[in-house]
């Protein structure tokens, strides 16, 4: 297990139900991240791993259970004072708004805090962006989608990221690209929860996997044992 | 035609605001023609127990009327968002019929006068094919600037992006950080405080009294569907072309004037069902 002399996790989810309307997804989740590292959440599809990020960022209807950040209780917060605490969200669709253009896209969630990239990096790390800066967002390709989706996290100053499925529908090369990207930002102090299907993609990027099944957290395996655990995965993952 | 023009002033406005209404709420105002007319009545309250001239009306007028517009929104329409778009529209139909019914109790529903202010008076401008009297000109010109201003709020400003954000997905501009309710909050207000100065403005030409925003209200929905519902530029473009085919309407058939704008809705809901500017 975790060394109990390193520093208390930087996000601590605790017995997690949520329920969306009347459906009762997760069923006592419990995760811990510590920062700097890279956490994923494996599972199949319907295993709540997306609910997991949505209820860390208030965003279904009715959770209980605890989610403290930086040791504070968000349990009970609107989800933009969530975001305000520092946590950045990244939603499965990518959520590029087609109204505005790529600048306006990349500028639109505000600074919530002191030390987040600056421009001039951010298009450093993603040259893309700045070529179409004054296209439609949606005009852009999948993975500059995903890029420009990323990439205004970055920007706030939030430490932990949350991805929801960064690698989805893109081709191999791009995924190659995106886990570039995320060792880069890991090596710049971000803290990262990936929720990802493709474990093999997730491998290369992670510290830790949590494995989730029908609403729970079922296991987990530091990425120094994957190998080992191969055929555990694939049984949990139905691969 | 000129006449036309100026109608089209009013109709730029009032529909503008409800299409900035509509975008963000999802909300259709019915109450925007008692609120349009409670601010021709309120820059007339301002003259005739305050004394407070039309210039500062046009300023004062629309932040009163805007503020108890943000009152409505947080105390009852923000209420209402979870249920179908049917309820909100219930609700500021509702609202409407009761602003007009107190304002009818109190002042009677023969109007009551509001002379142009003083600047005007001898004033006209000469295109040389028509001469506009100095009132309407202007009526039409700070109709023109005040559209223009909200276009580039929307169009060109951070605040505006958010906006446009919060239009297509509010719960993703929430999760950014963005504190959407007060968002929406304050675009009730600002959209209320459009109709509120198109109502400084129509007071001195037509009489204040407490229908003068029915008769308005129902070409403006029209020009909305028309121009396509939530579209910035289409309501404003189609309400001073609208206003202008009704103008010439009314010089060479005049029977057809009152009917030609929904004779147009009707064809292009017909061809094109989002409306001239709309997003299928």
């Amino acid at each position: 297990m975790l060394d109990a002399t390193t520093a208390p996790p930087l996000l601590k989810i605790d017995a997690l139900e949520a329920w969306y309307g009347e459906s009762h997804v997760l069923h006592g989740v419990g995760i811990e991240v510590r920062q700097g590292e890279v956490v994923t959440l494996l599972g199949r599809n319907g295993a709540g791993k997306t609910t997991t990020l949505r209820s860390i960022m208030g965003l279904v209807g009715r959770r209980t259970g605890s989610i403290a950040y930086e040791g504070r209780e968000m349990i009970g917060l609107r989800s933009d004072l969530i975001a305000r605490a520092g946590i950045g969200y990244c939603p499965e669709e990518r959520g590029i708004f087609a109204s505005l253009d790529v600048t306006e896209n990349l500028m639109l969630p505000p600074v919530v805090r002191a030390g987040g990239l600056d421009l001039p990096t951010i298009y450093a790390l993603f040259p893309n962006l700045k070529e179409r800066a004054r296209s439609p967002g949606t005009k852009l390709s999948g993975g500059e989608q995903q890029m420009l989706a990323i990439a205004r996290i970055l920007r706030t100053g939030a430490r932990l990221l949350l991805l929801d499925e960064p690698t989805e529908g893109l081709a191999p090369v791009i995924v190659q690209q995106i886990g570039a990207m995320i060792r880069e930002i890991k090596q710049r102090g971000f803290t990262v929860l990936l929720v990802e299907q493709n474990f093999r993609f997730a491998q290369t990027v992670a510290d830790r996997h949590y494995v989730m099944e029908h609403g729970r957290v079922v296991d987990m395996v530091p990425n120094s044992d994957m190998a080992s655990n191969v055929e555990r995965l694939h049984e949990y993952l139905g691969v | 035609m000129v006449l036309g023009l100026v109608n089209g002033a009013f109709y730029a406005l009032l529909s503008l605001g409800l299409a900035v209404i509509f975008g963000m709420l999802n909300v259709v105002n019915f109450s925007h023609g008692a609120l349009f007319m409670m601010g021709a009545f309120v820059a007339w309250m301002l003259l005739n127990w305050l004394g407070i001239g039309y210039w500062w009306a046009l300023l004062l007028s629309p932040l009163i009327v805007g503020t108890f517009g943000v009152l409505l929104e947080r105390l009852m329409i923000s209420r209402l968002y979870k249920l179908g778009h049917l309820y909100g529209m219930l609700l500021t139909f509702g609202l409407g019929l009761i602003i007009e019914g107190v304002f009818r109790n109190e002042f009677g529903s023969s109007g009551l006068p509001y002379s142009p202010p003083p600047e005007f008076r001898a004033l006209t401008v000469d295109f040389g094919f028509m001469i506009l009297p100095g009132y309407r000109a202007w009526v039409v010109l700070a109709s023109l600037i005040v559209c223009l201003a909200t276009w580039v709020v929307i169009e060109k400003t951070r605040l505006g992006s958010y906006l446009r954000a919060a239009t297509e997905r509010a719960e993703l501009v929430q999760a950014f950080g963005i504190n959407v309710p007060r968002m929406i909050t304050l675009t009730y207000g600002g959209g209320v405080a459009l109709a509120a100065f198109a109502g400084v403005l129509a007071a001195p030409i037509y009489s204040v009294n407490p229908n003068m925003g029915s008769n308005f209200i129902i070409t403006v929905f029209a020009v909305v569907v028309i121009g396509g519902m939530g579209s910035i530029l289409g309501s404003v473009v189609t309400g001073f072309a609208l206003g202008m085919i009704e103008g010439f309407a009314r010089v060479v058939y005049p029977e057809a004037s009152a009917t030609v704008v929904f004779v147009i809705m009707a064809v292009v809901l017909l061809t094109r069902p989002a409306g001239l500017f709309g997003r299928a």
